[in-house]
Order: structure tokens, then sequence, then C-alpha cells
């Protein structure tokens, strides 16, 4: 719904702007959903006279299923998560840049500067990074959410009344910390354990759902979602009595990027594109917008004052580790898709 | 309906017995690019290798298939055993789409036969009523049904209001909201194929049948169905076909908790499986089903005809 109408709104408003802007290149983004304000993807048309198209997608797996089913040669850059850029690299999807190619480079934060998923940060850039946990309305429950039980093992109160993510890899993963289970393990027993222990927490739980993970919230559809915590943090804002979990067991990290793609149609306005992300004051356009945060020295002065004081970005003492999703080899996730398909069936 | 259409057809073959083959070529050459080559394709990717990740190694292989009636375990070798699951998945649309289409016949049977027995200057207003709802965008018209049927929504607080019921029921992520929203769906395509059949119907046979003493009953089920049956026939399928593909209902008013056959050939193709193949093995059983249903209930037609022919 939200993303098809953005998406729509944005390519009549590149329809009846055609005219008006140089025809100086062009640039096609493949992007999440409700992610970057249309304002800043105007002022880059703006200061560079690039004419820009966006695509978007509801979950990195789409988007490398259709970038694989022939959107290559399309698009010019995307934004996978962490572990998506490295099944992207793998897969040969990715182009690199060469040093010197992107002249705001430096602005990378130097803690952001040579990630696991692309080290020296050969295709990507930062773009926002942020976690995944999960949200409790307080008018239905008021005791202790800091706890992985609330999703899989929930007090009455909350039973029937779960949403979580239609994604395999968020669900699975949150699935492992609460049982202390490495990711990807390929012990026989802890993976039996995983899959009975989701067999009894599926009877707790009202639906599966990523693109309205924030609207069944608000609306009170869902008493507790599996959620990012920018979506968490526009839940409370549109009014919804929502409070962000870090459970004492760990959570999920995340860092979305933009990645420059194999046989880009418009290589020099992609690379135009990715040092406009690098400037702080731009970057922190889409922190405001989405509520994460970005990866960008200097970003501070132009962040919204009221976001680093969020609950959604604050963790308390006890929470547990934040984590990233790792990527399994295809033997293992076979057994996880088969988990999934069990849990679903 | 797809009897008078063929000898209404015979009057004109012979007008434009010449030309016809380069008259129809546009439409043969649309299908065949827009319908059989993707099912070709379809076909032999479901015979292909799967690639990690989404994607076909050219290697033939069963694969696919075997996965769909072979259960090998959580960790692939246990020895195999049938494969309960996909045929779970495939039984639950069928129901889902098998009471919806019964839905849609119920409310779609007396709404075509009102609009029929109108008089024939108001019967487009009525059947343009009908199309209003559906200028809108499937996707609006679902997410709108479930802000109807939530449990805060309109409908529970008008049965609350007139005391109907105490607390609200739970109608949104059950089968129940998937029925409705596959019935809301797809009531047009039932309505109109039985509204063409009952307009071209005599209605002087059922007066006769009246004069011979025949119950309204009777004279519904004996004179009036057995005449516009090709009409019912066609609604049917045609409600019946795409609510068992359909995957946005199960999605937003079912609450997706279970598979049905839409979303699970999502899933290959979309989801993390990346299992191309496997989606494209799924489809084709799915595209054969689909067939045999439509084989048996052309040849019923054509036994019906000849018989009351």
């Amino acid at each position: 719904m939200k993303p098809l109408m953005t998406c729509s709104a944005a390519a009549l408003a590149l329809a009846l702007g055609a005219n008006a802007a140089a025809a100086e290149g062009e640039l096609v983004i493949y992007h999440w959903f409700e992610y970057i304000p249309q304002a800043l993807l105007d002022q880059f048309s703006e200061e560079t006279g690039i004419k820009v198209t966006m695509d978007t997608y509801d979950s990195n797996e789409a988007m490398l299923a259709s970038l694989k089913a022939g959107g290559i040669g399309t698009y010019d850059v995307a934004v996978p998560g962490d572990y998506m850029v490295k099944i992207m690299a793998g897969e040969g999807l990715l182009d690199t840049m060469a040093e010197g190619e992107l002249a705001n480079k430096g602005n990378i934060a130097p803690e952001w500067a040579d990630p696991g998923f692309d080290p020296g940060r050969q295709s990507s850039i930062p773009y926002q990074w942020g976690s995944t946990s999960f949200s409790v309305n307080r008018d239905v429950f008021d005791g202790d959410i800091q706890t992985t039980d609330i999703l899989f093992n929930p007090p009455a109160e909350l039973s029937g009344k779960i949403n979580m993510l239609d994604s395999q890899g968020e669900v699975l993963a949150m699935a492992a910390i609460h049982m202390g289970i490495e990711q990807c393990s390929t012990d026989r027993d802890k993976l039996k354990a995983l899959n009975a222990m989701l067999q009894d927490a599926k009877a707790h739980w009202a639906s599966f759902n990523s693109d309205t993970a924030k609207e069944v919230l608000v609306s009170g559809d869902a008493a507790v979602g599996q959620i990012y915590d920018g979506f968490s943090a526009k839940a409370r804002i549109e009014g919804a009595n929502v409070e962000y979990a870090f459970p004492v067991q760990g959570y999920i990290a995340w860092m979305d990027n933009v990645v420059l793609l194999k046989d880009a149609p418009n290589r020099d306005s992609a690379i135009k594109f990715m040092d406009f992300l690098l400037e702080p004051e731009n970057i922190a356009a889409v922190s405001n917008y989405a509520q994460y945060n970005a990866g960008v020295s200097g970003v501070a002065d132009h962040l919204d004052p009221e976001l680093a004081k969020q609950p959604e970005k604050n963790p308390h003492d006890k929470a547990g580790p934040a984590m990233f999703i790792e990527v399994c080899d295809e033997a293992t996730q076979a057994v996880y898709d088969q988990i999934w398909t069990n849990l679903k069936k | 309906m797809a009897a008078g259409a063929a000898s209404g057809g015979s009057a004109t073959t012979d007008t434009y017995k010449d030309t016809r083959t380069w008259l129809l070529m546009p439409a043969w050459v649309t299908l065949s690019i827009l319908v059989l080559a993707p099912v070709l394709m379809m076909l032999v990717y479901s015979f292909l290798t799967k690639e990690f990740r989404g994607g076909v190694i050219w290697d033939f292989s069963l694969d696919a298939y075997d996965q769909f009636f072979f259960d090998r375990g959580l960790f692939g070798d246990d020895p195999p055993r049938i494969e309960w699951t996909y045929v779970t998945i495939f039984w639950r649309s069928i129901w889902q789409a098998g009471v919806a289409t019964l839905f849609s016949l119920l409310i779609g049977f007396p709404t075509a036969y009102f609009i029929a027995t109108r008089p024939a200057n108001l019967r487009p207003v009525w059947v343009f009523l009908i199309t209003i709802p559906y200028w809108v965008n499937l996707l609006i018209r679902t997410v709108s049904m479930k802000f109807l049927l939530r449990d805060q929504g309109p409908l529970n607080d008008a049965l609350i209001g007139i005391g109907l019921i105490d607390s609200p029921l739970h109608i949104v992520n059950t089968n129940l909201a998937v029925q409705l929203g596959l019935f809301y769906s797809y009531l047009p395509f039932m309505v109109l194929p039985i509204y063409a059949a009952v307009e071209r119907y005599n209605f002087a046979l059922s007066e006769a049948a009246a004069d011979l003493y025949a119950s309204k009953w009777v004279t519904l089920r004996r004179v009036l169905l057995p005449s516009v049956r090709p009409g019912v026939v066609a609604g049917c399928i045609l409600v019946f076909v795409p609510s068992m593909g359909s995957f946005l209902a199960p999605d937003l008013l079912g609450g997706a908790r279970n598979f049905m056959i839409g979303s699970l050939i999502e899933e290959q193709f979309k989801g993390n499986a990346g299992n191309w193949p496997f989606g494209a093995a799924a489809s084709m059983i799915l595209l054969s089903l689909v067939l045999i249903i439509l084989m048996l209930s052309a040849r019923q037609q054509a036994r019906a005809d000849k018989g009351g022919g």
C-alpha cells in the first residue's frame, strides 16, 4: 500500500518534473519503501541536474531476486542490509570503486569504514544503521519486557496479539538469540530444539507482516510487534503507547548500505549520488526522516536533537549484545529454509 | 455461454473465411508471447537444478517435484516419506477458494437475477453500480476490508452497538477473513456471467412451469438453473481459479500465518528460500489442477448441451 503509493507518487512527480530538469543524466535507484525523503531526491536533482527514478522493495531477499531475474543493468544503486551486501558481492552483483573515485569517502565514520561485509568499503557506503527487536503496547502489558520470552513464550495477556516480521532472517535470528544458539549452527540437536520451540511459539502469534509492522501497533491490532527501532519510534510518535525492548538475551543489529551495482547504466550519476549521501547534512535528512542513525562523521550537528534522546536509540545497562545476521553456507541454509517452511505450513 | 458463443460464431465464420487467419494473428502472437512462452519457461525451470539464493543451473533435475511429494526430514537425509506439507497447503487454498466461491454464488446469483429482471433500460445502471468499487486498486480494497473487520472496527462497533455481542469478534487473521476478502475481491466475476445468462433466459418458461403447477422452488431448480447453468459454471470458475492463487487476501487478512499456494510460490522467488525450480514446479502443479477442473467442467458442459439440445 504505502510503498506502492510512494512509488507512483514519485513516478508522477518525475513525469511532471522531467521537462523542468535539464537532461544532465539519469539515476535509477532501487530502494526500501518509506525510507528516503522525496525532498532529498529533489534536492539532488536540483544540485546536479540528474533525473532520479526510484523503485522500491520490501525485503532484502525480494531485491536480490529481482536483480537476479534481470534487474541488473537497469538500476545504478541499491540499498541492501549488511549480510545482503556480502551475498551480493559473492553473487557478483556489485561493481567496485577505485580509490579516489568517491570524493567524500573520508567522511565515512571510522567505525563503519571497514566492515566485515565489505572490507575497505570497495562497493558500498554506509546509509543508515539501527536495531531490530520488538515493541510492546504498555496499555496492554506493564510487566518486564526486556526478555525475548515476550515473543517466544509470552505472558497470557500478550498471547495471540503478536505480529512477527514476515522475514526468515529476522525471525530465525531472534529465535536463535532467544535460545542462546549461535547463528548458522549445524548442531542437529540445537536445530531440532529451535524447530520445536518455533512450533510452540507460533501458537501465540497473530500474524506475520513486515509492511504493516508499524501500522498494526498504531491501530492496536497487535500488542507486541517485532520491529525496527526507527519504525517503533514512528509508531510512538504517531500516538501508540509502545515501548521498544532491548532484551537481556540480545537483539539484532543491522546496517543498510548504498551499493554500486554491476553494469550500472549511469555509473557517474551513481558515484555523484553516493558522494551526495556522504555529505553530513544530506544523510542527516534521511536519519531525521527514517529515525535511524547515520554512519558519517560530523552528522551530529545536522540531526534533530530529539533523535539522540529517543528511547529506541539508547539501550539500557542490562541489554544483551547487538548481533548482525550471519550468512550461512548452502547446506546450513537448506535446514533453516526447512524450519521456516515447517513454521508456516 | 460457451454454447451460445459457439453457435453465434458459426454464422460469422463464412463472412471472414479468407481473412480469418490474418485477423486472428495479433491475438495469437500476443497469447504466445504473454501466455505460452512464460508457461513453457516455467515448465522448463521446474525440471532444472536450483541455484543457491535464486536462479537455476541448466542441469536436468527432478529435485523440485521430489521436494513436493517426498519428506526427507529436517536435514534432508531421512528415508523418504510422503510429504503432506505442500498437499496441506494446496488443500487449504482449495478450501478457502471453495468457500469464497460458495459465498459469491449465494450472493451473486440473486443479485444477477435481480439485475436481469429490472426494466431493460435500468440494467446497465445496475451493472455499472456493481463495477464501481472495482475501480479502486485491489490492494487498497483489501486493506479497507481489514479496517472494517478489525476488533475495534465499524463492524464490531455496530454489532456491539445493537447489542448482538458483548466483546468484539476476532475476524482479522482468521480463515473467515480470508474467505470474506476473496469473496469481496471476486464477486463481480460471479455476478456478470450469471447476469448475462439470466438476461437471455426466456421467462415464459418459468410462467409455463407455474401454469403446470410447479412450485417456485421446483421452477428455480428444474427450469431456471439448467438454462443459466453455463453462466453459473463460468462464474464459479472465474471466482475459484484466481482465489486459489491469490496471496493478497491471505497475507493481509489472514495474517500470513500459514502459506497458501500463492504465498508459497512467492516465497520461492521473493523470499529467503530462493528456490526457483520448486516455485516453478508448484506453479505447474497448480496449473495442472486448474486445467483438470476446467476440462472436467467443459466436458460436463458438452454432455449437458448434448442432452439438452
